[in-house]
């Protein structure tokens, strides 16, 4: 009873946040609120058993991409406010129907043969780390080369030109 | 313990949020902020399903969704910066230079 209470406050206040991102028109109210989205995302990864996930969240997400956002902001100083469309309510309408759509399909599923008891290790570094070097080995050793590229990449298109 | 539909309802609206501002924002920065937010909201459903299957798999899946992000959140902002030298814009109405 008590875990479904706060798994509620959790989504309330994430779906909060997830519309002040997207509603708010001063962008570095934007960024603050999708620092608070990762966090409360942060938590609920904790609330599944996966500790490692959730603090790698907070690491990667709210404190290595989003200093990245807002030094991208703060640097190029954009108006703070945008106009707003005139048609907007189209796209609205066209997301809304997506969002009922995926709603009514994931209401009411149940697992297949019910929610696995969580056994002691289930989510810890150790499981996870054993799971990544063996059978995630070579998307693992792509992965690096796919951040070496991002790296040259930022790095040549940031650049000043000639 | 909390149902297995309630995490994928809330990772659905949380996605449906950012599909909203892809959409409707006109500022190329808070466009990457919504897909963020989509990529967080399938992240989640992952951990679900990681969680309720009992299977380790969704939560190694979800670094990779990680270290992805990262990536795309650095190569798209680099392409922002160099937008706004030319442009002195962050509309994305303005890239239509290839428009017929």
């Amino acid at each position: 009873m008590m875990s479904l209470a706060l798994f509620y406050i959790l989504a309330g206040l994430l779906v909060v946040a997830a519309l002040t991102v997207v509603l708010q028109r001063n962008v570095v109210y934007c960024a603050m609120a999708l620092i608070a989205a990762l966090f409360l995302i942060a938590l609920l990864f904790l609330t599944l058993h996966a500790p490692l996930i959730g603090v790698l969240q907070v690491l990667i997400y709210a404190g290595a991409i989003m200093v990245l956002f807002l030094f991208v902001i703060m640097l190029l100083s954009p108006s703070a406010m945008e106009q707003r469309r005139g048609w907007w309510s189209l796209g609205g309408v066209a997301a809304l129907l997506l969002g009922a759509t995926l709603i009514a399909l994931m209401a009411g599923r149940e697992p297949p043969e019910g929610p696995v008891p969580a056994i002691e290790l289930f989510g810890s570094p150790e499981m996870v780390g054993k799971s990544l070097f063996t059978d995630f080995i070579l998307p693992f050793e792509i992965v690096s080369v796919l951040l070496l590229v991002a790296i040259i990449g930022a790095v040549v298109l940031a650049k000043r030109g000639p | 313990m909390v149902p297995l539909d309630h995490y994928l309802v809330l990772s659905a609206m949380v996605f449906t949020i950012g599909v909203i501002g892809v959409l409707i924002r006109r500022n190329l920065i808070v466009l990457l902020m919504s897909i963020e937010l989509m990529l967080n909201a399938v992240n989640l459903t992952f951990v679900t399903f990681s969680r309720f299957l009992g299977s380790i798999e969704g939560q190694v899946v979800v670094l990779f969704v990680m270290a992805v992000a990262a990536a795309e959140a650095v190569v798209g902002l680099a392409i922002i910066i160099a937008v706004f030298r030319h442009r002195q814009s962050l509309d994305p109405r303005e890239l239509q230079l290839l428009k017929w």
